[in-house]
């Protein structure tokens, strides 16, 4: 399996099964393209055809590029075979640690965020406040099911976590005191919309929290109209100033402004320049998920813009990062010598098994977005996981398990996608989210074009033919 | 040369090493995570 595409002027071929990119041109992307699926006789008279009025590509031309191809198939850097399936990997009888918890400090939020998947902070059931000792537990639940695992994971998640900061700041204090002892370093994440941001949790999280995620959705009108208090103020000016100040204080480093665009701003980018002409500089836009009915739904048609929007941004990222004035984007930050290894690529995402979220009263959930869904609840932090029927579940759910996915050049980068958004979108947590995957796919291909570009410094010297 | 290879990780290779489990586990894929180890 391979994968071909043409963007921003590259010619880009990807080997998905070894993790092979290469930077191609045009003669050479339609011998990889007719390869197998023709003789050589055949591929030499078609492209001969082809290319009749340009004098460069010979007969012996034609012949040198096939034997390249041929060469990169024995090294194992085109068309390489799936052996990852096959493997003996035995997921269900994998012994699995606890990486990270979600904690779940607020079920209530200062905001009315009409997108809102936890319902205003609520998950669909009563407002609450996480108390030190269910979280104090829950630390303690992490600590003896992290195995000898040192760096553990721990997001201070809502609702609004603000709203309950003693607690956040208390169960801070709890883990590092216990550090030492079990031999483990706390890594500390604050999602916030940032209402309630002050010098206290500012000088807090800078000395505690390794990554701080702020909400805001861009430019002032499209984020006003969704993120409004529970009086329907807007939050922009509120958060805005807020935002600045703690990532100045932060030295501009380890935090994400994370944005939500809806159908209402399909021309999303728009937002994520505006975040990056405010100072933000690292920044993360996702597409909403919600019920296909709501009239902020991404709808079809809404598609093949969204899909021009990530190229867009893509091109103005590598603009932007040539003239000195670069941002980062969540999605495009990807590794390609030094990424996941295959046993990460195949097992997914780690929720149901090394990653969980914790309500406010103790009990197990895959992840944030099954909170209050009672058939996923795995157990809680007293007795830990007891319904081993959804942790199995979870433990097969990965790019393997869907039938759909293993012919998919993707799968070795999503794993099988995300399988809140599966479940929500088809019912089943190995189903397909359509809608989602042809997004994260233009992603992928614009996160591996920005890495062509790099590479050679925005310089493609492979378009001869042209 | 028409065909320009980045240098990438091999990940047949990878799968010599057993995963060492030192990687990383809000809406939307395993492309961008970290390992001590791997990156």
């Amino acid at each position: 399996m391979i994968h071909q595409f043409k963007l921003n002027g590259y010619n880009i071929v990807l080997d998905p099964c070894s993790g092979s990119v290469h930077n191609v041109d045009d003669l050479a992307y339609d011998v990889i393209e007719l390869y197998k699926n023709k003789t050589t006789e055949e591929i030499v008279n078609f492209l001969l055809k082809k290319y009749a009025s340009n004098s460069e590509i010979t007969k012996q031309e034609i012949l040198d590029c096939i034997d390249d191809v041929k060469q990169l198939e024995a090294q194992g850097k085109l068309f390489t075979k799936d052996v990852y399936e096959n493997h003996a990997f035995d997921f269900k009888n994998r012994n699995t640690i606890v990486k990270a918890l979600c904690l779940h400090v607020a079920h209530t939020c200062n905001l009315n965020c009409e997108y809102c998947f936890a319902s205003q902070g609520k998950y669909h059931g009563d407002r609450a406040l996480m108390s030190f000792e269910v979280g104090k537990r829950a630390l303690d639940f992490l600590i003896e099911n992290s195995g000898t695992r040192r760096n553990l994971e721990v997001d201070f998640f809502g609702g609004e976590p603000l709203m309950n900061w003693s607690v956040v700041k208390k169960l801070v204090e709890y883990a590092r005191s216990v550090e030492k002892k079990y031999n483990k370093n706390f890594r500390f994440t604050l999602t916030t919309n940032g209402m309630l941001i002050n010098d206290d949790v500012i000088e807090f999280s800078n000395k505690e929290m390794s990554n701080v995620v702020l909400s805001l959705d861009g430019r002032k009108q499209i984020n006003d109209y969704s993120r409004k208090t529970i009086t329907g103020v807007g939050s922009y000016d509120i958060i805005v100033p807020k935002f600045k100040k703690l990532v100045e204080a932060r030295g501009g480093k380890n935090y994400y402004m994370r944005g939500t665009f809806t159908h209402r701003n399909v021309e999303f980018t728009k937002d994520i320049l505006h975040m990056a002409d405010l100072g933000f500089k690292e920044l993360s836009m996702e597409p909403v998920v919600c019920d296909p009915n709501d009239e902020f739904a991404l709808t079809k048609k809404d598609l093949p813009i969204l899909k021009e929007q990530y190229e867009l941004l893509a091109k103005e990222m590598i603009k932007r990062n040539k003239e000195g004035n670069g941002f980062t984007f969540y999605h495009y930050m990807i590794d390609l010598k030094g990424g996941p290894c295959i046993y990460k690529r195949i097992s997914g995402c780690g929720s149901g098994t090394e990653y969980m979220a914790v309500t406010p009263w103790g009990d197990l959930y895959p992840c944030h977005q099954f909170v209050g869904d009672e058939k996923y609840k795995l157990g809680d932090i007293f007795n830990g996981v007891t319904n081993t029927q959804v942790r199995d579940e979870f433990k097969l759910c990965n790019a393997y398990a869907r039938e759909k996915c293993k012919d998919c050049w993707a799968k070795l980068y999503c794993s099988g996608g995300c399988a809140a958004n599966s479940y929500h979108s088809t019912g089943d947590i190995t189903g397909i989210y359509e809608y989602g995957c042809e997004l994260f796919k233009k992603r992928i291909e614009c996160a591996i074009m920005i890495k062509v570009a790099e590479e050679f410094n925005g310089n493609n010297i492979w378009r001869k033919i042209r | 040369k028409r065909i320009q290879t980045l240098e990438t990780r091999d990940l047949k290779s990878s799968l010599a090493n057993g995963g060492c489990g030192e990687c990383q586990t809000k809406t939307s894929g395993v492309a961008n995570q970290k390992c001590e180890n791997c990156n």
